[in-house]
């Protein structure tokens, strides 16, 4: 391989840099350009909500100080890009400059799914993906929103409810589904995750569908009509319905694409020397029988950019993702998951374990196969051990020995309330067997831990 | 809720406003008596005919007061100075004392009035403000709006109450002769307690306690639903309140010497100076427990709990400034510099502090026990010294009055001798880490961002490896405020504690082990 070849990623996200920073590592003589017109330094978009929400100011996103990026020698390079000539491997951009590439990455990330919603195109309707959208939503919500809406039941939406919360503008809430994100929790969840949502005043409709977006003067948005034919006043539109591809400027190219860039387990794309990795890549063929052609998580993102980071420093290597894992903050709520649990299962197949506190903001799920082995845990309102989960469903433990050995997967604070012992009881009392269930230390019986 | 908050917002500024203008009142009047009862026997006669042209004026402010005593007295010693007739120079500062004797104010004369009108009404309208926070609230993370906050981020208020903590201590250490009023405001409590007339060192104790409790308050509320924090908060409220402030006030009033069991040396740094062994040696038995109780604290107990713990036992449980820092310093956590530069800073500075400790340490004992033939006085300027730029100067002054500026642990992370010798024990041979919960992070910063001791926290938790940091004091608010519950602080084994290549899971693709 050539080493002074030039290597230019599009996109700054966390799949870019990751595979930038892997090649670097890997390589000390390769040229590095990074490209991005949303910012010139690499930021954690997950965090965008916390600026708006004064927890951070944006400089803190950034994970790497400013210095960082010369001194590995990675070239950043703050613009658009308007188009590529594949055949003479040049990027030409808005401004109307061009660069060469001897490989190429693309990396664009997503843009928020937009429906052709009556209206959608109107003053204070927005979705939220970008920096960009995050200032926009900080003028749109300055003065004069009396209510907001939010359409569509996911992370962001969920997300944005909580920003719109800080501001103190009361939030109507329109979900599609049944449930809160009922295509990913199953029902109990989603339930704690709706209660805690009303708990935080916000108006959560669900089986409610956007009709069309009403203009007012100015062409800014005065309401909505749901389908249902009710009316709801606004001055603030949030369109969070997922996100897709953001590959515009490449349809209609040599490049093969459908729903995102087609890439193979290398992420190759039908063009030599030409990469794409993150949200805006679409794999051939789902990467595993619980996962999607499209993968748009931080962790797919990161695990991408770190394998493609080794394919061009010329190892043989192939995307091989191990055992699922996610996690979110529903408002006060945390939430992992490690392995498989989907929204519904078939009863036939599969063995659920379901455990709730009281309180109705802790909750713990097993799925297990009929052997009764872990296919994969929920948990809610506190935290469990990555390093075990992945240890437990790689092993294919019983579902008896996960619960018996969960003192050793708890990872909250120390003090905390040992809930492990309420799930380990519950198991038992539900599926008998030989569950041990841990005792309470020393130190929670002395601070009178209770559960 | 909110009338009833901003009604103690209210009474709190009154309180603070009272305590403001104390200096300001009162007239003061000198006479031979009071300067005889108030100067050391060797220098009563000299003091006495120095002072001669005060006695019988009315001074109406503390400022022409002290104006008029230090032309006297610095007549006297300049002459002297200028013969170089050093030993008859006066050395010792007299101004306090005769002010304080001086002083005739409706503060003297109703102390309990004013303190109820001072500190009372500061405390009561702090607890009226504190404790109906986030009452409407579900528990969680309440980080609103820090950054939007003229206070909290360093907007005009921040800078006011800065620059009024810097003044406060200014006053404190080096013109507490300005502030007789607030000294004699606390006497009466100091006599129940000590049996003691107040010093300025009671009423900065007494206002240092009940800020940590105010504002330990605070903590409650804003950390509800979480032990951890409210444990170690309830920890640094019980040791300052009784260890650091009652029970020495109280070894007082038995006779026996003044003694702080929870300060450890070198942050207590006066220990071993020549007049506290003294002090230990002619107490009998309790002032030789005194002794040897501070010299186990030092050699086993911070290796030894450091080595179970990490120095978060000490640091942010135990001790009087992280108990500061900790309560009325926390909303100033995020101020702190998390750049690479900052931490070479950091670890230069607290480690020549720790040395310079260190040294004069060694040289007082040494001097001390070659029964000052070694040095002689030497060491006495080396004292002073280090009492004026670290002790008061440092700990003090940049320390507290710095929180609204560069974050609540500036003495903490670049100054302390004792932090810089935990941290020592906790980077090399300690249980304590700060575990990183597997490829679960998102690299959002909160945890970085609200790290009071500037720790880039996201560093080590994006690449998954486990936080080892001598500077680290356990707080654990990183782990409190990190949306993913990423961050845990663990007393584990000792063994692959420090992993500088570690593997991300959940990616297989890479098989390679560093």
């Amino acid at each position: 391989m050539s080493s002074n070849r030039h290597v230019v990623i599009i996109g700054n996200g966390i799949a870019g840099i990751t595979c930038a920073r892997q090649l670097r590592k890997l390589d000390e003589q390769v040229r590095i350009t990074v490209i991005s017109g949303e910012s010139k330094y690499f930021f954690s978009r997950t965090a965008l909500m916390y600026i708006f929400m004064g927890h951070m100011k944006f400089e803190h996103t950034q994970p790497y100080e400013n210095w960082f990026w010369e001194k590995n020698r990675i070239e950043l390079k703050e613009a658009w890009v308007k188009s590529i000539d594949f055949s003479a491997k040049n990027l030409l951009f808005q401004s109307g400059e061009k660069l060469a590439y001897d490989e190429l990455v693309i990396a664009t990330g997503s843009k928020p799914n937009m429906f052709g919603w009556p209206g959608e195109d109107l003053q204070g309707v927005q979705g939220l993906y970008s920096k960009q959208d995050l200032e926009l939503m900080e003028e749109n919500t300055k003065s004069g929103v009396q209510r907001a809406v939010i359409v569509g039941g996911g992370l962001i939406g969920i997300e944005m409810a909580e920003m719109l919360a800080y501001k103190n503008i009361p939030v109507t809430f329109l979900v599609r589904e049944a449930g809160f994100w009922d295509n990913i929790l199953p029902k109990e969840e989603s339930e704690l995750v709706s209660r805690h949502m009303r708990e935080h005043h916000i108006d959560l409709r669900l089986n409610e569908e956007l009709a069309e977006i009403i203009s007012g003067p100015n062409a800014r948005v005065r309401a909505i009509r749901t389908k249902s034919g009710e009316e709801i006043p606004c001055q603030f539109v949030g369109l969070t319905a997922g996100v897709t591809p953001s590959i515009d400027f490449l349809r209609n190219t040599e490049l093969e694409v459908n729903r995102g860039v087609k890439v193979d387990f290398g992420f190759q794309t039908n063009i030599p020397h030409v990469f794409s990795i993150g949200d805006c890549a679409e794999f051939h063929e789902a990467p595993a029988a619980d996962r999607k052609p499209v993968e748009q998580v931080w962790y797919t993102g990161r695990m991408h950019g770190e394998t493609l980071g080794y394919i061009l420093a010329g190892e043989k290597v192939t995307y091989q993702p191990g055992v699922w894992f996610n996690s979110a903050k529903f408002l006060d709520i945390e939430y992992q998951t490690y392995g498989t649990v989907p929204a519904k299962w078939d009863a036939e197949s599969f063995q659920s374990f379901f455990w709730e506190h009281g309180g109705g903001k802790v909750a713990f799920r097993l799925l297990m196969d009929l052997e009764g082995k872990i296919v994969g845990v929920n948990n809610f309102g506190f935290r469990l051990r990555h390093e075990f989960f992945d240890q437990a469903i790689r092993g294919k433990w019983t579902g008896t020995k996960v619960i018996s050995k969960l003192d050793k997967a708890n990872f909250d604070p120390e003090f905390f309330e040992p809930y492990y012992i309420e799930i380990q009881k519950a198991f038992k009392s539900q599926f008998g067997g030989d569950v041990t269930v841990s005792k309470k230390t020393f130190i929670q019986k002395l601070f009178g831990a209770s559960v | 809720m909110k009338v009833i908050q901003r009604l103690g917002i209210g009474l709190f500024l009154i309180g603070l406003t009272i305590f403001t203008i104390m200096p300001f009142l009162g007239n003061y009047k000198l006479n031979e008596e009071l300067v005889l009862a108030n100067t050391k026997d060797i220098h009563q006669v000299k003091m006495a005919e120095i002072l001669t042209p005060m006695y019988g004026k009315t001074y109406s402010s503390n400022f022409s007061f002290i104006s008029s005593f230090k032309d006297n007295f610095n007549a006297y010693n300049d002459a002297l100075k200028g013969e170089s007739k050093w030993d008859e120079v006066i050395w010792d500062d007299y101004s306090f004392p005769l002010a304080q004797a001086s002083v005739n104010s409706p503060v003297r004369d109703n102390p309990w009035l004013f303190m109820g009108l001072s500190i009372g009404l500061a405390v009561l309208g702090g607890l009226m403000y504190n404790l109906p926070k986030h009452k409407d609230e579900p528990a969680g993370v309440k980080n609103n709006g820090i950054f939007h906050s003229s206070m909290k981020n360093r907007g005009w208020m921040g800078m006011i109450t800065g620059a009024y903590l810097i003044l406060f201590y200014v006053i404190l250490y080096w013109f507490p002769a300005y502030i007789v009023n607030q000294v004699w405001m606390v006497s009466p409590l100091s006599m129940i307690l000590s049996g003691n007339p107040a010093s300025q060192w009671f009423l900065y104790g007494t206002i240092y306690t009940l800020a940590i409790i105010v504002m330990g308050v605070r903590m409650f509320r804003k950390y509800r639903g979480n032990k951890y924090q409210q444990l170690r908060t309830a920890s640094v409220m019980f040791f300052q309140t009784a260890f650091a402030f009652l029970i020495p006030e109280i070894l007082v009033l038995l006779n026996q010497p003044y003694f702080d069991f929870k300060n450890i040396w070198p942050l207590d740094y006066d220990f071993f100076y020549d007049y506290q062994i003294d002090t230990f040696l002619s107490a009998g038995g309790v002032g030789m427990f005194m002794l040897i109780w501070g010299i186990l604290l030092i050699i086993i107990a911070v290796p030894l709990f450091t080595y179970f713990y990490g120095k978060r036992w000490y640091c942010s449980w135990v001790c009087g400034c992280g108990g500061l820092a900790e309560t009325v310093g926390d909303p100033y956590r995020q101020l702190s510099d998390k750049s690479l530069k900052a931490w070479k800073y950091e670890r230069v500075i607290v480690h020549s502090v720790l040395v310079l400790a260190v040294v004069m340490t060694g040289l007082t004992i040494a001097n001390y026990f070659s029964g000052f033939a070694l040095l002689g006085n030497v060491t006495n300027q080396l004292h002073s010294f280090y009492g004026f730029a670290i002790g008061s100067a440092f700990a003090g002054v940049i320390g507290t009055g710095f929180y609204p500026f560069m974050g609540n642990r500036v003495w903490c992370r670049f100054g302390c001798p004792l932090a810089a010798y935990l941290g020592l024990v906790q980077r090399f041979k300690s249980r304590f880490r700060i575990t990183t919960n597997g490829g679960q992070c998102i690299s959002c910063g909160n945890c970085s961002t609200h790290c009071e001791m500037g720790i880039d926290v996201r560093w080590y938790a994006q690449r998954g490896q486990e936080i080892v940091r001598a500077s680290c004091v356990g707080c654990g608010v990183c782990s409190s405020v990190c949306p993913r519950g990423v961050l845990k602080l663990e007393n584990g084994s000792t063994e692959k504690r420090i992993n500088e290549m570690p593997i991300i899971i959940g990616n297989d693709s890479i098989k390679i082990n560093a």
